[in-house]
């Protein structure tokens, strides 16, 4: 118990000083290199719930794609710090409008257990024991048995997104080449040369 | 005091006597790769390959070493000097951890978790940041154009290895590797599946940015991509992450494909044959195959790439995902 106490203040140690850091460091670059230090610690406190396939799919999604893309865009950016700090300022009401809107949620679902204890367990499924079931098979049973339309609908909610995204950002430039393999490979021999005669001293 | 020695003490020295035992065969394992490649290589052209240091020139790898320990480190002036030396460190430490959960033969791996494949998944899907963090950190044009080109490349070619994977996992009905294994004991996947077996295996060489498709670092345009600025120890641990990923990948085949430490036929003289014997001969074979590769094939253009990425792999492993799943679920082979 000792071991995995130390383990939870170690990660969650971490991860709020790099969440810290993530708003207050001048680099963007380093604010997303904190972010993704974020992201592992979190996977790390899933494991030690017992989560392991949320902690797994948090580091392939978050850190390994949705990052990459963040730090993709930030590296190219070329930012201005002092313009950065005057936003900063602008969008200070916002931001802690949002904040504190966060912190009241949360502060009503800690309120809930402590107020009755048995209105979380008879909002949801019940959880099969972690003994007979891998997190991977539960999570997949409550997916797919009980809520596979709203999954679905979902799913398909996230393809109009991406659909959108793209028509947004699509832009059909004029003149540019295309390469056509199926259309090269299928040249042959007698379309793209002519052998030509050409007496010495006249051109062609 | 009895409870500290049995409870605390002894687990963490039968773990760091674990991790030993895989770090340093598998060290040397880097080191011969990158003598065995110039052999081979050397073959294929008409060439001896390194064959001065030693018999068969087979300290070389140690020679190498050894001159690039003693080499000295240099800091570009422009560079982010934190970021900068992280990067190999990251690239190296990396190809390192994921070996964590590599069963050699049946419980021989550090740990047997439930979700190894996707902690391999998300192990491998990690590498792109030592590139990137290389790439930004030299500030300094060449490393930053390897390193996009270099993340785009990996990104994308995860994608259809995610599909590869689900395909394997939907025959297996586990996501624990040892589970993959023992699921192959009729037949290896490489058989059912040989397809996805030659997308997963093209997969592996974008991913570990190896001939054909090693932009990230082309010579010819790039001078060494990403790791133009380092030198020295920087410079060999990026070397050796990138050889220690090669190897990792190969296990990830030969778990995945060819059936891990099991023998080919399960009778008598192949039987005799301990498992990790096995294990390695499939590891090698797959090496072996890239390197065949790299003395064989010109690289890829860089749209061609992503145009084979996106337009022929992602369209074709979706496709064969639905179709694997369809004849499971038609012929009811679906795993218990």
């Amino acid at each position: 118990m000792i071991v995995q106490a130390l383990a939870f203040y170690l990660f969650a140690a971490i991860m709020v000083a790099s969440a810290v850091m993530v708003i207050s460091s001048r680099n963007p670059v380093h604010s997303v290199l904190f972010l993704i230090l974020a992201f592992f610690n979190a996977a790390g406190l899933f494991v030690l719930l017992g989560a392991e396939f949320l902690a797994m799919i948090l580091v392939v999604v978050y850190v390994g794609a949705v990052a990459v893309l963040f730090l993709f865009v930030v590296m190219m950016l070329d930012v201005n710090i002092a313009e950065l700090r005057h936003g900063f300022l602008q969008y200070l009401p916002i931001g802690a409008l949002i904040g504190l809107i966060l912190l009241v949620e949360l502060g009503m679902v800690a309120g809930a257990w402590v107020i009755s204890p048995g209105a979380g367990a008879a909002a949801h499924l019940p959880i099969p024991p972690p003994d007979q079931v891998t997190n991977t098979a539960a999570l997949g049973h409550v997916l797919y048995d009980h809520y596979v339309y709203l999954f679905q609908s979902a799913g398909l909610i996230l393809l109009v997104a991406m659909v959108g995204a793209i028509v947004l950002t699509l832009r059909q430039r004029e003149g540019v080449r295309r390469q056509s393999i199926a259309r090269q490979i299928s040249r042959r021999r007698d379309e793209a040369i002519e052998v030509k005669d050409v007496t010495s001293g006249s051109g062609v | 005091m009895n409870l500290f020695w049995e409870g605390y003490a002894w687990p963490t020295i039968v773990i760091v006597a674990q991790i030993i035992a895989m770090i340093v065969p598998l060290l040397v394992a880097v080191a011969y790769l990158t003598y065995a490649e110039r052999k081979v290589i050397a073959a294929m052209q008409m060439r001896k390959g390194p064959n001065v240091v030693g018999p068969f020139g087979l300290l070389q790898p140690l020679a190498d070493g050894v001159k690039l320990l003693f080499k000295e480190t240099i800091l570009p002036a422009g560079a982010n000097r934190v970021v900068f030396i992280l990067a190999p460190v990251l690239t190296f430490s990396l190809a390192m951890v994921a070996w964590s959960v590599i069963p050699v033969d049946e419980g021989w791996a550090i740990a047997d978790i439930n979700v190894g494949i996707l902690f391999l998944f998300a192990i491998s899907s990690l590498g792109v940041y030592g590139v990137i963090m290389a790439g930004w950190a030299s500030n300094s044009k060449y490393p930053f154009l390897g390193a996009l080109r270099s993340a785009a490349q990996m990104v994308s070619y995860e994608v259809s290895m995610g599909f590869v994977i689900i395909t394997v996992l939907l025959c297996v009905g586990s996501l624990n590797l040892t589970d993959i294994v023992l699921a192959q004991r009729n037949v290896w996947f490489c058989v059912p599946l040989l397809p996805m077996f030659v997308i997963f295996f093209i997969s592996t060489l974008a991913e570990t940015n190896r001939a054909p498709f090693d932009l990230p670092e082309g010579e010819s345009e790039l001078v060494a991509g990403y790791f133009v600025e380092y030198s020295a120890m920087a410079f060999a641990l990026f070397f050796l992450g990138e050889y220690a990923n090669m190897i990792l990948m190969s296990g990830m085949t030969t778990i995945l494909f060819l059936g891990g430490w099991l023998p080919p036929l399960g009778f008598a003289p192949f039987t005799w044959i301990p498992g990790p014997i096995w294990f390695f001969a499939k590891v090698a074979l797959v090496l072996f195959l890239f390197l065949w590769v790299r003395a064989t094939f010109p690289r890829y253009r860089y749209d061609q790439l992503m145009r084979l990425g996106w337009k022929v792999f992602l369209p074709f492993s979706l496709l064969w995902v639905v179709v694997t799943a369809g004849a499971l679920l038609a012929f009811g082979w679906l795993p218990k």
